[in-house]
């Protein structure tokens, strides 16, 4: 399963967020945010698999409820109380190998306490089934985290196929294309993966039935129609910015042919 | 009207759109937030229009806002209105935002249903399409509920594009409703052979994901996997495939074996990097799986490794990475062919790539061994020392950590290199791992009793120099190991050379600023130390010196009185009253030393974590009755405290001397000891035999092991651990020469003459002989501890409730609610009716004959194409008996063509599974008929409605096959109507029924009865009456008597069947029962009404008692001359 899909830029502003578990809208950005510096911090010449920095998958389940901080964790008996900053938390999970146990009477279960340190940090990461994987491309990084049951390759070229789709529906897709489309961006993806399951694969296939649905937009008249696109546009002749935007508009994400895994 | 429309589009000229909202936004950089509430205003209002456009526009704003982080769920009914717009393009829109923000805890997502429910029966795909995209997102139990079976029929709709969907979301519906599996089953698993490669494709994905949670329910799809894995062509299908195989391997070892050779095929031919990975991945699995035995895999492991080895030569980091990982999974069960390549693994410890970088650590874990870990860890420690950004540093440490202590300090041979490993990794700054060394410090010393006495030394030295590692990094808890440092001086205290010194060092102004907790071990263990110098002073005579080591605790303690902690308040406090008293008695020439140490007799053995919840409870104890009767609230309030005051007073006013207390302590602790050591529930000081792995020792007489000489007992200052590294390898040569020495010499004695060899020296890891006799306490466990695992697995995981029986035969319980005319239903959600009960009503059982129809022949079709291929597979894959591994429960009904291949005569495909042996191959035998004995009983039992005759016929139906395996063909995995039989038939109605066990009341058994007007009257009042028997009484309402009859909660219309339900009690279940009853009823027409009786004999057979589900049967024909088609 793939449990979030995240675009930002280089500056770690969304571009498209698409979580398949709930998260409240603070703990969406916060995670945007940690994945972003985790992600940040990598050279492009390193690997893509962010293992150890996950999203949390802890359950929110149930009606509304919120990211809890369980207030009993340092009732538990042990050793170092001293609070822990978030920022140290982020890094790596250090879950101690299976078949090491924990040790002397006095100083409790270590496991357990390892556990609800992680567990209390504001940190978002943590979790041993989830991985971050991620590329990215001139201004942009595309983040899947997912779970063990997809194939790191796999994702990898999936992500490929999902940036291609984007090309070839935007014709040399652009940041500003995300920008300015995000609703459209989010139907191209839904025909990509659908639920945190990838649906298809195929990107002919994937272009097809998006031409289709925006024909069947066109024949409606669009969201916004003849009059109010004619109102837009001269809402833009008035817009002394407009030149700014088109400046930014020509970093083009190139797409690269990259090796292909699948 | 009409105006009010054109205001409406001439305001919506000045609406934003989009991408204004964005370009506003981008041009407000300064003042964001307060753009972003005001354009929110806009919204509001433009939500308020009646103009769904207008609302969709806003709607999708709110749906960039809310990727901004903006929460929009106050919108949620205004998303709903944009859902249900006719326009595919606010129809989009509207789904969209609701799947970004509708979640289980959105009140108005239950006004969804039937929008939902229309769009997903719309005429357009996309409306059907975008339906089921957004359900993927905020399915609910409820919604996964209601619309489970319209999802289920989309799964066979026309289009690909909607079966690939309707498959894929049957996941999440699965998720939520788990209740809908097993109806659903069937149809996803004929998906698994949809001619469109992406609908199946999604039919693998939902099964493999199923699977990867509950893997044993979907073993019986291996087959047909199999048939897939070797005939598919697409890399992603196979990818899923092939993952989904690792996960069944481990429950089905045989499986393995079949699939060692295709996937070797692939590993071979495949150009795809991914795929490639995969395999190797799964090879693995199946390697595990099989790790015992089969001796000629060590070729695939070979192939394995070296195409990892491949991957992690290669220049791209991330196939690098995946190797490494994959490297490390073989490790587990191979480690030597791994080891060999240890070189290609410590050069990855140098890559610029952290996540490589980790990866090689988790490799080196299984790579030490006794010969090479001191050499691993001191290239570990040079990369501590280069190491930039605490995280990695933090990591090596923890890694170094578990190298060392693994499998019980397996690897170690010399502790005090190890303790100066510890020691040396506390000069680490800012690492937050202070309590993993502190706690390898004192687990080494408590479980490592020869090593005491340099570890005190080593600690005592880190106390004194404790200044370094407390005051610059105190806030990142390297601090810890002062804690551990603080407590093994003050246990191991007899070990100390300079006890004062340490006892002055822990008593330094500067240990107030350690935290809390530490300075409450060290408090506690200035003790000790006091007591063990007291003691050495007396005996020394020196009465002097030990006033003077009086004074300086009198001196010194206060300043922890004064602590902020309050654990560590509490017990300077008592300890300094007690040093005090300790003065007076000195004052006077007492002897106290032997007084002072009594408070610390005795040993403290390590206790497993786990032992405290494994103690079983006592029998006769009941933990949660009231020792006392709780006393009312009354009593409590007035009298109890006096009367506790009374009693206390005087005890406070009277001073009792503290020697007193301290003989009376003594004496105490030496009762509690005896009845300790009478007591088979206390955990006994010495640890349990079987968990003992070394001949260890009682506690009390462990000889001091005498330390190897050529290890210097004390390292002044800090240590350095690499001096180690040196001294054990001459140790280790010495040993060798000696041994070899010894070998040769008995060599030469015994066969002089004879030629000799050269003795290469092969060093394995036994010949190396620990420096220190090592006597590793286990942690105890009490005695009659279980030693269940149980503890570990957690009761909350959501999928557990996907852990289904597939194979079971469907219930007729089981079936997705369908909106349809029932009573249970009607009460349940009236409006809905109304919209579908109609076209319900008349497509409903046409559309039924056809689907079963179809199915047949597709079961048919896919049987014939199934045995070729998968017949031998499971064949050669069956019959052992001895591996562990069960059939799944039902796997010989469930899959009929395996049923009949096994039961078949074994001729054809056997070949290689003959070794298997004589015993196998009469298991083999055995099993089928046996089942297929039960099978038939059931079915008599069950089906005949004169037993006689079914008896006789029986015995030559064992021994013949054809019939089953005909039979089996006819089964029907969807059996609504399948295991009624019938009960009784007139020209106006026909029943039909089934018996049930009850499972809650085990006393009961509910018959189900199934009524069909057959006439064009209408029935009404129907009234069913038994005669009860002395076993058998039909539940009746409360009140009425034996002979009344229960009412029908019913009226059927001319050709409308439905359901009811009778509850009898049963008193013997050994005894079958014949019950004659009569159904009476009215019958109406056009010409009148008439009263109508039909009678009925209720067979209750035993089986009928044990049976909690139906017996899956035959499909039974509805007229009853077709009952036994074979008889």
């Amino acid at each position: 399963m793939i449990q979030a899909i995240l675009v930002f830029n280089n500056h770690g502003k969304p571009r498209l967020v698409r979580f398949y578990q709930r998260f409240p809208e603070e703990i969406q950005q916060q995670i945007i945010r940690e994945t972003f510096h985790l992600v940040l911090k990598r050279d492009d010449n390193i690997c893509n698999f962010l293992e150890g920095g996950r999203l949390r998958t802890r359950r929110l389940s149930g009606h509304g409820s919120r990211a809890q901080p369980l207030c009993r964790m340092w009732d538990l008996p042990g050793l170092g109380q001293e609070p822990m900053s978030p920022a140290s938390a982020g890094g790596l999970s250090t879950t101690a190998p299976p078949g090491k146990t924990p040790i002397h009477p006095l100083l409790g279960d270590l496991h357990h306490y390892c556990f609800f340190r992680q567990y209390s940090s504001v940190s978002l990461i943590g979790g041993s089934d989830y991985k971050l994987i991620y590329r990215h491309y001139a201004t942009l990084y595309f983040v899947f985290c997912v779970d063990s049951s997809e194939s790191e390759l796999g994702i990898l070229d999936l992500i490929q196929v999902f940036v291609e789709t984007l090309d070839k529906c935007f014709e040399n897709v652009c940041e500003l294309d995300l920008i300015f489309h995000m609703d459209k961006v989010h139907y191209i993806l839904q025909e990509v993966v659908m639920g945190g399951m990838v649906l298809e694969t195929n990107m002919n296939e994937i272009v097809a039935q998006i031409e289709a649905q925006n024909r069947l937009e066109k024949s409606e008249g669009g969201l916004s129609a003849a009059p109010a696109r004619a109102v837009s546009a001269v809402k833009n002749i008035n817009l002394p910015e407009m030149p700014r935007n088109i400046n930014i508009g020509d970093l083009n994400i190139k797409v690269p042919n990259l090796s292909q895994f699948v | 009207m009409a105006l009010k429309m054109v205001k409406g589009s001439i305001d919506r000229m000045f609406d934003k759109n989009l991408q204004d909202l964005v370009r506003g936004i981008r041009n407000h950089k300064e003042d964001e937030a307060k753009y972003i509430s005001q354009c929110i205003d806009e919204i509001k209002q433009e939500l308020k229009q009646d103009n769904i456009a207008v609302k969709a526009n806003a709607v999708c704003k709110l749906t960039y806002l809310q990727m901004l982080g903006y929460d929009i769920s106050w919108a949620a009914f205004n998303i709903i209105e944009v859902m249900s717009a006719s326009k595919f393009t606010f129809k989009r829109i509207g789904y969209l935002a609701a799947s970004q923000c509708f979640h289980e805890g959105t009140d108005v997502i239950m006004l969804t249903t039937n929008q939902i429910r229309k769009d997903l029966s719309s005429p357009s795909q996309y409306d059907t399409g975008v339906a089921l995209t957004g359900l993927s997102c905020f399915v609910t139990p409820d919604l996964a509920r209601d619309l489970a079976n319209d999802i289920m029929t989309l799964m066979s709709h026309t289009k690909p594009y909607i079966r690939k969907k309707a498959v894929l979301i049957m996941y999440k519906v699965f998720l939520k409703y788990p209740e809908s599996l097993r109806p659903a089953f069937p149809r996803l698993k004929e998906k698994l052979e949809d001619p469109d490669p992406g609908v199946q494709s999604a039919a693998v994905n939902v099964i493999c994901e199923l699977a990867r949670r509950n893997p044993k329910n979907y073993l019986s799809l291996a087959p047909l996997f199999f048939k897939l894995m070797t005939s598919s062509t697409n890399n992603w299908v196979l990818i899923k495939i092939i993952k989904l195989f690792g996960a069944l391997t481990p429950l089905e070892p045989r499986l393995g074996k079949k699939l060692i050779e295709p996937l070797t095929n692939l590993i071979h031919s495949t150009s795809a990097m991914s795929l490639l990975y995969e395999c190797v991945n799964t090879v693995i699995a199946v390697l595990i799986s099989l790790s015992s035995g089969m001796p000629n895999h060590s070729a695939s492991i070979q192939l394995c490794v070296q195409k990892l080895r491949i991957l992690i030569e290669d220049s791209d980091q991330n196939l690098k990475y995946l190797g490494l990982l994959a490297m490390s999974k073989i490790l587990r069960t191979h480690p030597k062919s791994v080891q060999a390549h240890k070189d290609l693994v410590l050069q990855c410890l140098d890559d610029k790539d952290e996540s490589i970088r980790l990866r090689a650590l988790d490799l080196l874990y299984g790579m030490v061994s006794k010969k090479n870990l001191m050499e691993i860890v001191k290239k570990l420690m040079t990369h501590v020392d280069k190491a930039e950004g605490t995280t990695y540093r933090d990591e090596l440490l923890t890694k170094i950590i578990d190298i060392c202590s693994q499998s019980n300090y397996q690897h170690i041979t010399n502790f005090e290199w190890y303790i100066s490993i510890l020691v040396e990794l506390t000069r680490l700054e800012g690492t937050r791992h202070g309590h993993l060394i502190a706690a390898q410090m004192l687990d080494v010393a408590i479980r490592v009793k020869a090593i005491r006495r340099f570890a005190v030394s080593q600690m005592s030295a880190l106390l004194d120099s404790a200044h370094l590692v407390a005051s610059s990094t105190q806030r990142s808890g390297i601090c810890e190991v002062l804690y551990a440092a603080a407590w093994i001086c003050g246990e191991f205290s007899e070990h100390l050379q300079e006890p004062q010194q340490t006892l002055e060092a822990m008593l330094r102004p500067k240990v107030t600023t350690l935290p809390g907790h530490i300075q409450a071990v060290y408090v506690q263990n200035v003790v000790k130390l006091y007591a063990a110098i007291l003691q050495q002073k007396e005996q020394a005579a020196d009465a002097q010196a030990a006033q003077e080591v009086t004074q300086l605790l009198v001196e010194r303690l206060p300043q922890f009185v004064q602590s902020a902690d309050l654990e560590a308040q509490e017990r300077a406090s008592c300890i300094l009253q007690l040093v005090k008293h300790v003065q007076k008695l000195q004052a006077r020439d007492v002897p106290v030393a032997e007084e002072v140490s009594a408070l610390f007799a005795g040993e403290l053995n390590p206790v497993a974590p786990k032992a405290q919840k494994k103690v079983p409870v006592p029998e006769g104890l009941d933990l949660d009755a009231w020792i006392n009767e709780p006393l009312s609230d009354s009593e409590s309030e007035d009298e109890k405290p006096k009367a506790i005051f009374h009693d206390e007073e005087p005890r406070h006013a009277k001073q009792r001397p503290p020697e007193a207390d301290e003989q009376e302590l003594a004496r105490r602790r030496e009762a509690r000891k005896q009845e300790q050591a009478n007591n088979p529930f206390y955990i006994k000081s010495s640890p349990s035999p079987q968990k003992r792995y070394q001949d260890a020792p009682g506690v009390d007489h462990i000889p001091v092991v005498q330390i190897d000489l050529s290890v210097p007992l004390k390292v002044p200052g800090m240590p350095m651990s690499d001096q180690y590294v040196k001294l054990e390898e001459e140790r280790r040569h010495r040993q060798r020469l000696e041994k070899d020495k010894r070998k040769r010499k008995k060599r030469e004695r015994e066969r002089r003459g004879a030629r000799r060899h050269t003795s290469l020296h092969t060093e394995s890891d036994e010949d190396i002989t620990p420096a220190q006799r090592v006597d590793i306490v286990t942690e105890e466990m009490p005695e009659n501890a279980l030693p269940s695992d149980e503890d570990d697995k957690d009761p909350n995981d959501p999928y557990r409730a996907l852990d289904i029986d597939l194979d079971k035969p469907l219930a007729d319980s089981e079936k997705l609610p369908v909106q349809k005319h029932r009573d249970t239903e009607t009460s349940k959600s009236p409006e809905r009716q109304d919209v579908t009960v109609v076209e319900k009503k008349s497509k409903k059982p046409k559309k039924k004959e056809k689907k079963q129809k179809e199915k047949e022949r597709e079961k048919k079709k896919k049987k014939e194409a199934e045995k070729g291929v998968d017949l031998d597979f499971w064949l050669s894959t069956t019959p052992p008996a001895a591996t562990p591994a069960p059939l799944p429960p039902g796997f010989l009904q469930e899959e009929p063509g395996v049923n009949a291949a096994v039961t078949a005569p074994k001729e054809e495909p056997r070949g290689e599974e003959q070794d298997a042996g004589e015993d196998a191959e009469q298991d083999l035998e055995k099993k089928p008929s046996e089942q297929k004995k039960k099978k038939h009983k059931k079915d008599k039992g069950e089906r005949s409605k004169d037993k006689k005759r079914p008896k006789k016929r029986a015995p030559p139906r064992e021994g013949d096959a054809e019939p089953v395996q005909n039979g089996a063909l006819r089964e029907e995995p969807l059996p609504p109507m399948s295991s009624y039989s019938l009960l009784a038939e007139n020209s106006y109605i026909k029943m039909t029924y089934d018996v049930q066990g009850s499972l809650q009341k085990d006393s009961q058994v509910t018959v189900s009865m199934v009524l069909e007007n057959q006439s064009s009257s209408f029935l009404k009042n129907m009234e069913l009456n038994v005669l009860d028997s002395l076993n058998a009484r039909l539940a009746r309402p409360e009140g009425s008597s034996v002979h009344d009859g229960v009412p029908v909660p019913f009226q059927l219309p001319p050709g409308i069947s439905n359901e009811a339900q009778f509850v009898f009690t049963i008193q013997s279940i050994v005894t079958a029962q014949k019950l004659k009853g009569t159904l009476s009823f009215i019958a109406k027409n056009d010409e009148g009404s008439t009263h109508e009786k039909l009678d009925f004999k209720l067979h209750f057979t035993c089986t009928s008692y044990l049976v909690t589900t139906p017996c899956y049967r035959l499909d039974v024909p509805t007229d009853g001359s077709a009952l036994f088609p074979y008889l």
